[in-house]
């Protein structure tokens, strides 16, 4: 029975740390970028729908699309504001431009995680479910937001993977991870394709940010917590590699559920970290990494 | 040899500069004890073990090229060693403080040898995890540490506004002299070397890693002797004041803020940032926002930070 619960709960947490690590991967991928204003703006697609679901009288759809808007937007504006003018700066040196984009999109994140504990206070919200009711899975009752969330993230996945891999744009955004400089080459403009990009990670971090809020609750204080976790994820999958993050959020997740299950739930993150340390010290390029 | 002398030209020049911004404000910040009052200078006192954080810290980053997201690592270390020695074995300070600076060397090199092996991300990543597993320890061990309430320490630096200034303020003076001129000699510019290019650095014969491992020990010492003072002077020690992963962040705005490669540069962010965000204390939550909006600015518009052009050795252009 435990088990089977264990099982059920960890297959949700791990779809749904799949889908927020996976835009994050994406960004990194394709165009070296590791935004670690990344918690923050899932924090505040959270909140977004929270907020938005209750001044609509409790449409809880309505909500979730507001969320993800506002996550979308925010993405573009980290990327026009942040990201492109450092990348674009001539007087950082070439060298230290990752670690500027690092200290800027920290910066960035901050500043999101205060606005929203200004506006909205720091007490955690939950986001009402898209559906009520529960299940009752081989004698475990799961409620049906978790079954959703767990669907949701992974159509969300299967989705990129057809975008990726199936369709024009998607093969371009592929080059563009290979060799930057060889697509320019074939006329196709990058930066457009960086746009992309970002387009994609923010409905695809809007979504895992608000699927969060609806499954675990979201306080302006995680954002901290979920950029880490994400880092750790791609990290352990390997910087870059979107497969390598699927498998690593589905360790990660099963790693804290058995924790919070059968050790105790405060020390949830602590076995996840190690692990982390293990990994970065032993395969430094993580599980699938290229590099 | 004709580049170095040229280098070292501009150096002297530079220090001159230097010298005619700094005594003179040394000077007035010696003095301030006699006119200002109490609340001011325990601002100040707070100020400048700060500094001392981002001093350390830019010795890493400025200098040696490595981003060190776990500042409070190195500091938390050598706090809670010094007031867990304080608490229940009732060590003397003297003897706290330099137990607290070792072990936080030894934590500086145990988590330095392997990851120094990692480039950019990696080693960012390692030091953050090393803040989190840190600060997990001290939480779930609350029994011994006093987790999120913190550590009553039984002995104080000074009961004395006055002389709790002169303490940091000795202490970040003569901190800020080594980490300076360290920074100034050719160990220092081996480190800048390091940092931009380690190939280039490393083929013309010097041990980068040897060097960097050095920049870190020393890091560690000055973060690890600065927490372990400041948990002295404030008379506790919590996991909010000294681990906290925001505590780190505000160490790297001040150092970013002040000029990156500048070390000074790093002292006078810390003590702007301390200084601003009891100005904005009044705002209440959008204190961070302002000075976390301003640090970006800086970083976009300045990336050298307020006295990177007039600090930075080595003239770039």
């Amino acid at each position: 029975m435990l088990a089977l619960q264990i099982l059920i709960d960890g297959f949700a947490i791990s779809a749904l740390y799949a889908l927020g690590a996976t835009g994050f991967t994406l960004i990194f991928g394709v165009s070296g970028v590791l935004n670690l204003s990344h918690g923050a703006l899932m924090a505040m697609a959270a909140i977004t729908a929270w907020a938005v679901a209750d001044m609509v009288g409790g449409n809880a759809y309505v909500g979730a699309a507001a969320g993800v808007i506002a996550a979308l937007i925010c993405a573009f504006v980290t990327f026009r504001l942040i990201v492109r003018p450092i990348q674009n700066s001539r007087a950082i040196p070439g060298e230290e431009k990752e670690i500027f984009v690092l200290t800027g999109t920290l910066l960035w994140g901050i500043m999101i995680q205060e606005a929203l504990a200004y506006l909205f206070t720091n007490t955690p919200k939950t986001v009402r479910p898209l559906i009520e009711g529960v299940v009752s899975i081989a004698g475990v009752r799961v409620p049906y937001n978790e079954v959703l969330t767990t669907a949701i993230s992974w159509a969300a996945i299967g989705l990129l993977w057809l975008l990726v891999n199936r369709t024009r744009m998607g093969k371009r955004l592929l080059a563009a991870s290979m060799n930057p400089r060889g697509l320019t080459l074939l006329g196709h403009e990058l930066s457009s394709i960086y746009l992309l990009v970002w387009a994609i990670y923010g409905i695809l971090a809007g979504i895992a940010g608000v699927l969060l809020g609806a499954f675990l609750g979201v306080s302006s204080d995680n954002a901290g917590t979920l950029t880490a976790s994400a880092f750790s994820i791609v990290v352990l999958g390997g910087l870059g590699s979107v497969s390598g993050s699927l498998i690593a959020a589905f360790v990660v997740g099963y790693l804290e559920t058995i924790t919070a299950y059968l050790i105790s739930p405060t020390i949830r993150t602590v076995p996840v970290l190690l692990l982390l340390v293990v990994v970065v010290y032993v395969r430094p390029q993580g599980l699938l990494g290229r590099r | 040899m004709y580049g170095r002398k040229a280098c070292w030209d501009a150096a002297d020049m530079l220090r001159n500069k230097i010298f005619l911004l700094v005594v003179p404000l040394l000077v007035v910040l010696a003095l301030l004890p006699l006119g200002a009052d109490g609340y001011i200078l325990g601002l100040l006192t707070l100020a400048y073990y700060y500094a001392v954080f981002a001093m350390s810290w830019d010795l890493l980053f400025g200098f040696a090229g490595e981003v060190n997201f776990g500042p409070t690592f190195l500091i938390g270390v050598g706090a809670y060693t010094a007031a867990l020695l304080n608490h229940y074995w009732h060590w003397s300070i003297p003897a706290c403080l330099a137990a607290g600076s070792a072990t936080a060397v030894v934590a500086g090199l145990v988590l330095a040898v392997p990851a120094l092996r990692l480039r950019g991300p990696y080693f960012g990543l390692v030091t953050l995890v090393a803040v989190l597993l840190l600060q997990n320890m001290l939480v779930l061990n609350a029994g011994l540490t006093g987790g999120e309430i913190g550590l009553d320490l039984p002995d104080v630096l000074a009961v004395d506004d006055t002389q709790n200034y002169y303490y940091a303020f000795g202490f970040m003076v003569v901190s800020a002299a080594i980490l300076f001129g360290l920074s100034r000699s050719p160990v220092g510019l081996i480190l800048q070397a390091s940092g931009q290019d380690a190939i280039e650095a490393s083929a013309l014969g010097f041990n980068v890693a040897k060097h960097k491992l050095v920049a870190f020990a020393i890091s560690a010492f000055f973060s690890g002797l600065a927490g372990a003072m400041l948990i002295f002077y404030m008379g506790t020690a919590s996991v909010g004041t000294v681990v906290d992963i925001a505590v780190g962040v505000n160490v790297i705005i001040a150092a970013v803020l002040g000029g990156r490669r500048t070390i000074l540069g790093a002292a006078i962010g810390a003590i702007f940032l301390i200084g601003a965000g009891e100005v904005l204390r009044p705002l209440g939550q959008l204190a961070t926002f302002i000075v976390a909006a301003v640090a970006l600015i800086v970083i976009l518009f300045l990336p050298s930070g307020f006295l990177g052009r007039f600090l930075q050795p080595g003239d770039r252009q």
